[in-house]
Order: C-alpha cells, then sequence, then structure tokens
C-alpha cells in the first residue's frame, strides 16, 4: 500500500540527484531479470501446450473438442475430448454443491460465532486440512472412503430413488464420478472456507454493531450486515475453489474409474468416468504414437483455457473486494 | 449496502420490520443456522481425523530400517522399500527449490520496491496470479514438451523446472505481500543516510521481513513436495537410485501413487508407509525451517 506519506517522500528523493552505484544497477538488473523469467514461464506454458497440441488438431479439426470416441490403436486413431469435458464440469460441480455450503458454514462459525478460544484452533487446523497433498487424499479415499460414500451415501440414495430418477440410476461402485466430486469437496473447503473467513473479518464491526442494537439475531446480523459487504468474495473465493477441482489430477484419477471413448459420458452420477486431468495423467506414459500424445497434450491445453478463465475472473472478484473492504477499514 | 437500496427501503426499516415480527421464529431460525455450522465444522473435521489416523495406523507398521533406504524388492513380494522415492523426493524438490527461492524472492523485491506503475509491472503481477491457478498437469506438459522431449530423456532436470513453475508465482506473491508490511520509514532512514538502494533493501528492508518470506518459502516447498501430476511426464519414476541429474528418477507421491494401482496387499502397506514418510518429511520441514527462523530473526 503506497500511503500518502511514502509517496511524498518518494517525490522528495527523486528531486535530489540520487547518486547510482554500480551495485544499484547490477541489483535492479538482478530483480528486473527475475520478474521478466515469470513472465517466460508464461510464455513457456502457453507455447509448449500450443505446440504439443497442433498435431491433433491438424488432424481432427476443431471436431476435437466435441467428439467422444478415443481409441489409439494405430489406423484406426480417434480421438475426442467431449466426455472427458463433462466429466470435469460434473466432478467439480458436485464438489462446489457440496463443497460451498459447508466452507461458508465453517467460515461463519469461526469468524462469527466461535469465541476466539475456539476459533483460532480450528483455523488453524482448516490450514492443517489445507497442507494435505492431493496423492494422500487420493490413497485415503481408495482404500477408506469410498466405502463410506458406497455404503452410507450412494446406496441409501440408489434404494430410495434408484427406481425413477436417472441420475441415481446405476449401481453403485464406490469408484465414481459421485465420490471424486465429494472427496474433491473434502481437498476445497479448506481453501474456500479460509479466504471467506478472511474477506468476513475485514467487515468493519461497527455494522455487526450496528445491527444488533437494532435488535437483530445473530443469523440476521449476518446475512444483513456481513453478507452484503462479502458477496463479491465469497463468489470469488468459490471460484477459486472450482479453479483447483478442474485442474485437480492425482486425487481423481485414484476415484473416478477411469472409463475411455463414448462410455465415459456420464449417465448418472454413479457412473464411472474421466475428466480431462486424469485421462492426461492416465495414458501420458503409455502413449502408442506422437498423435495421440498430441491428444493428451491439446486435453491439457483445454483445461488450461478452462482453468484459466476460471481464475481470471475469481482473482478480479476478490481483489476488488478486499481493496474496498480495506479501504473501509482502515477509515 | 448496495442490495438494499435497490429495494426502496432503508437499512433500518428493513430491521425494524424483521425484528417486530414473530420473535419465537427468528430465534429457531438463528438456533438452526448455528448447528449447520457446527456440522459444518465436524464435518470438516471428520476427514481429517480419519486421514491421519489411517496414515498413521497402516503406515508405521511399514516402516522398517529396510524399508526407508532399499529399493523395491519383485513386485507383490512385499520386500526392500522405498529408498529410491525418498531420496529423489530429496533432490527434486530440493533442485526446484533452489531455482524457485531466488528468483521468486528476487521477483517479489521488484514488484514491491522497483516496481513503477506500467504495462510490464502490471503484467507481472497479472501474470503472477494465473500461474498460481494452472493446474500442476498442465505445467507437466511443459516439462515434457521443453526439456524431456530435446534432452532425449525423462530427467531429474525436468522435474525440478516443473516443479519450480508451480513454487515461484508463491514465493513472488508471499515476499511482495511481506515486504509492502515493512514500514516505510525504515527506507526513509536508509535514504537519508545516503545509502543504495540495493543496500538498503538487501540490508535493511529484506532482513526486517525475513521471517514472513521463509514462511512462506517453507509453505511452497511443502506444496511441491506433494506433487504428483507433473512428475509423471518428467522425472518417469524408476525403482533404481539416482544415476544423474539428466536421467529418470523415482519421487515419493509418484511411488504412492503407483503403489496403490498395484493389486497386493504388500503393495498398499508400502503405499501406506510412503505417505507416512511424505507427511513427516513436510512437517519435519515446516517444523524445523520455523524454529530456525524464530531463533535467527527477532533478537
Amino acid at each position: 500500500m503506497t500511503s500518502p506519506s511514502s509517496k511524498n517522500s518518494r517525490y522528495i528523493s527523486s528531486l535530489f540527484v540520487v547518486r547510482k552505484k554500480r551495485g544499484d544497477h547490477l541489483f535492479y538488473g538482478l530483480v528486473i531479470g527475475a520478474a521478466a523469467y515469470t513472465l517466460l514461464m508464461v510464455g513457456l506454458v502457453g507455447f509448449s501446450v500450443t505446440r504439443g497440441s497442433v498435431d491433433i488438431f491438424l488432424a481432427e479439426g476443431i471436431e476435437f473438442v466435441f467428439q467422444s470416441n478415443w481409441n489409439a490403436v494405430e489406423g484406426r486413431e480417434a480421438f475426442g475430448a467431449f466426455p472427458y469435458i463433462i466429466g470435469t464440469l460434473l466432478s467439480s460441480a458436485i464438489a462446489m454443491v457440496i463443497g460451498v455450503p459447508i466452507s461458508l458454514g465453517i467460515a461463519i462459525f469461526i469468524s462469527e460465532i466461535a469465541p476466539p478460544r475456539i476459533g483460532t484452533p480450528l483455523s488453524f487446523i482448516t490450514e492443517l486440512l489445507a497442507a494435505v497433498p492431493s496423492i494422500i487424499y487420493g490413497l485415503w479415499a481408495l482404500f477408506v472412503f469410498r466405502f463410506w460414500v458406497r455404503d452410507l451415501i450412494e446406496k441409501p440414495l440408489y434404494d430410495a430413488f434408484g427406481g425413477y430418477i436417472p441420475f441415481f440410476a446405476k449401481t453403485p461402485f464406490g469408484l465414481d464420478i459421485f465420490t471424486a466430486g465429494i472427496v474433491l469437496a473434502i481437498m476445497i473447503i479448506p481453501i474456500i472456507s479460509s479466504i471467506c473467513r478472511e474477506v468476513m473479518r475485514v467487515v468493519p464491526d461497527s455494522q455487526r454493531e450496528a445491527a444488533y442494537s437494532l435488535g437483530a439475531t445473530r443469523w440476521e446480523t449476518i446475512r444483513m450486515a456481513v453478507f452484503p459487504y462479502v458477496k463479491s468474495g465469497i463468489v470469488g473465493a468459490a471460484m477459486l475453489g472450482l479453479g483447483r477441482a478442474v485442474g485437480e489430477t492425482i486425487l481423481v484419477t485414484m476415484v473416478i474409474g477411469n472409463v475411455i471413448g463414448p462410455s465415459a459420458i456420464p449417465t448418472s452420477f454413479f457412473s464411472q468416468g474421466q475428466t480431462l486431468a486424469s485421462l492426461v495423467a492416465n495414458e501420458f506414459n503409455e502413449a502408442s504414437s506422437d498423435l495421440h500424445l498430441s491428444a493428451l497434450i491439446a486435453l491439457g491445453l483445454i483445461l488450461l483455457v478452462l482453468t484459466m478463465g476460471i481464475n481470471v475472473v475469481a482473482r478480479l472478484l476478490v481483489k476488488k473486494k478486499i481493496k474496498a473492504s480495506s479501504g473501509a477499514k482502515s477509515q | 449496502m448496495t442490495s438494499y437500496t435497490s429495494s426502496n427501503k432503508n437499512y433500518s426499516e428493513i430491521l425494524h420490520e424483521t425484528v417486530t415480527k414473530n420473535y419465537k421464529k427468528r430465534m429457531i431460525v438463528n438456533k438452526l443456522i448455528t448447528a449447520f455450522t457446527i456440522v459444518c465444522v465436524i464435518a470438516a473435521i471428520i476427514p481429517l481425523g480419519s486421514i491421519l489416523i489411517e496414515v498413521v495406523k497402516n503406515g508405521a507398521s511399514a516402516i522398517s530400517f529396510e524399508f526407508l533406504t532399499q529399493p523395491q524388492g519383485s513386485i507383490g513380494s512385499g520386500r526392500g522399500g522405498v529408498g529410491p522415492a525418498i531420496q529423489g523426493t530429496i533432490i527434486v524438490v530440493g533442485l526446484a527449490s533452489l531455482i524457485a527461492a531466488p528468483v521468486g524472492v528476487l521477483a517479489g523485491i521488484y514488484l514491491s520496491e522497483f516496481a513503477k506503475e506500467g504495462v510490464f509491472a502490471n503484467s507481472v503481477r497479472f501474470f503472477n496470479d494465473v500461474l498460481t491457478g494452472l493446474p500442476s498437469i498442465v505445467i507437466g506438459i511443459v516439462g515434457y514438451v521443453i526439456i524431456v522431449l530435446s534432452i532425449g530423456s525423462f530427467s531429474v532436470f525436468a522435474g525440478a523446472v516443473s516443479l519450480s513453475i508451480i513454487m515461484i508465482p508463491i514465493v513472488v506473491r508471499v515476499t511482495e505481500e511481506t515486504l509492502k508490511i515493512v514500514p516505510y520509514s525504515l527506507r526513509e532512514a536508509g535514504h537519508s543516510l545516503g545509502i543504495s538502494k540495493a543496500k538498503i533493501t538487501l540490508s535493511i528492508v529484506l532482513p526486517s521481513a525475513k521471517h514472513g518470506i521463509l514462511t512462506g518459502i517453507v509453505l511452497a516447498i511443502s506444496r511441491i513436495a506433494g506433487e504428483t501430476a507433473p512428475l509423471i511426464m518428467t522425472i518417469l519414476g524408476t525403482s533404481l537410485f539416482f544415476t544423474g541429474i539428466t536421467g529418470p528418477v523415482d519421487a515419493l507421491p509418484l511411488r504412492i501413487w503407483r503403489l496403490a494401482s498395484q493389486p497386493y496387499e504388500s503393495a498398499h502397506a508400502f503405499g501406506w508407509g510412503s505417505a507416512l514418510v511424505l507427511i513427516l518429511m513436510i512437517l519435519a520441514m515446516s517444523v524445523g525451517l520455523r524454529f530456525l527462523a524464530r531463533r535467527r530473526s527477532f533478537k
């Protein structure tokens, strides 16, 4: 933050002739070089993903995005990304539907309800959850959690609705899109809830006091004095979580069931599926031809475009909010 | 407040209405919401508890001296260990940190101390944010296309470069944020003594932000230590020890993934054991470095 005083002194120091030493130039060169290096990395990402997927787009054209066959056998090659785009969107959607309300509940509890004695250790625990590597979530989900999902959630849903709601019509197996969605939700909850907590914390207390003094209950205070302030921050946090869910690879690979071709288009929540990222992880080392490899890289390109769009929107929303509210705080 | 101005009623009118309307119902709603938030908290703690219990319970029995130092025995035999994976993780993550920490800190210094509002500074900031949000598998593709294809072999180097691309934006972010908290008066004091800007940055500003930057670097390292996806397409994973920087190597997350997909109980036990080792390594590093940082600074 540049306060008026710092701007002033910058101005003053620019009035005097500051003697630059050789070391100064060298250091400036170093830091600007490092900054340029980060830009170079972005350039490399763009270049290599585009370069790698040229072959498949030359072979299949834009149809690649809408086709659903996936055959790597030489002579009968056919590649299409459609089922995996759907799989990615569906599993992330399930993760959002489950994860966002829970994250919001946690954030409300920690920042508005719990006394600091309970809130501080709780926020530490959620941070801890965020530090667990996704491969360990995956291992746990594969050997422990999927049986919970199958027996405690999927079986009852199947028994109750399987007969007449097509979404639940498939004998649950535990390794499916639904499980992937739930585990993704568990993974993104700490991320979303800690950002929500941060944006709620910058709401000035005078807002809450005003509502309380008029006789509002705690929930009414949150709803009327806190939420209007943090709405776009929450949307941004959710979008950041969505970005993570869409791009998550190894965890999804371990629980989604990994099918390819037209059968990867989900017909029910309990279908085995495949996401863009999980297919790349599964087949990259076994790619049989350059075209196959190029198709996999093109899946990466689609994923890149998807997550970049989500993230840019999310960051704009979060940034705007934090700027606005930190301004309100310093008044 | 925008939402109220649109409804033609002001804040206190709405409050008055809601406050006087059936008190009992409002209290019940309030209680229900409180209960809901508590349920949410419990729902988040259960997985964490279960993960920690399972990893410790299943992992502890797998760990032995042989497990930590030996390469894997024949598949399904339950012999040997994950020595190469532990060694590989240390080498690849160490090398990635050696690339990313200096670059990240320097770029962070640029953004906080030198950058003027302009196209270059803004695009560094913007693309740094973009880089943070990229899926790790996409970054693996970069390592493959740029390095693996040009060297002609899966290599430690490709893995380290890929992981460094994940780590750099985190370090840049943390450095910039931390340096901005350092009071401007410290820099002014330096300027008033006629010290060059490089010197001010290196010996006044940076030391007072050391603690925060170090914590950020540790966080970033623990983040890349658990990455799996980019390693699949860069270091490949072998059952042998390190052979050279241009050769393939193993890593713990990769090993866990491969072990979990084998149909043998003994492989699964090894997987849990590797998971425990990975968690302990991350934990030890963050506790250790934090301890070091605390002892050195703030004296």
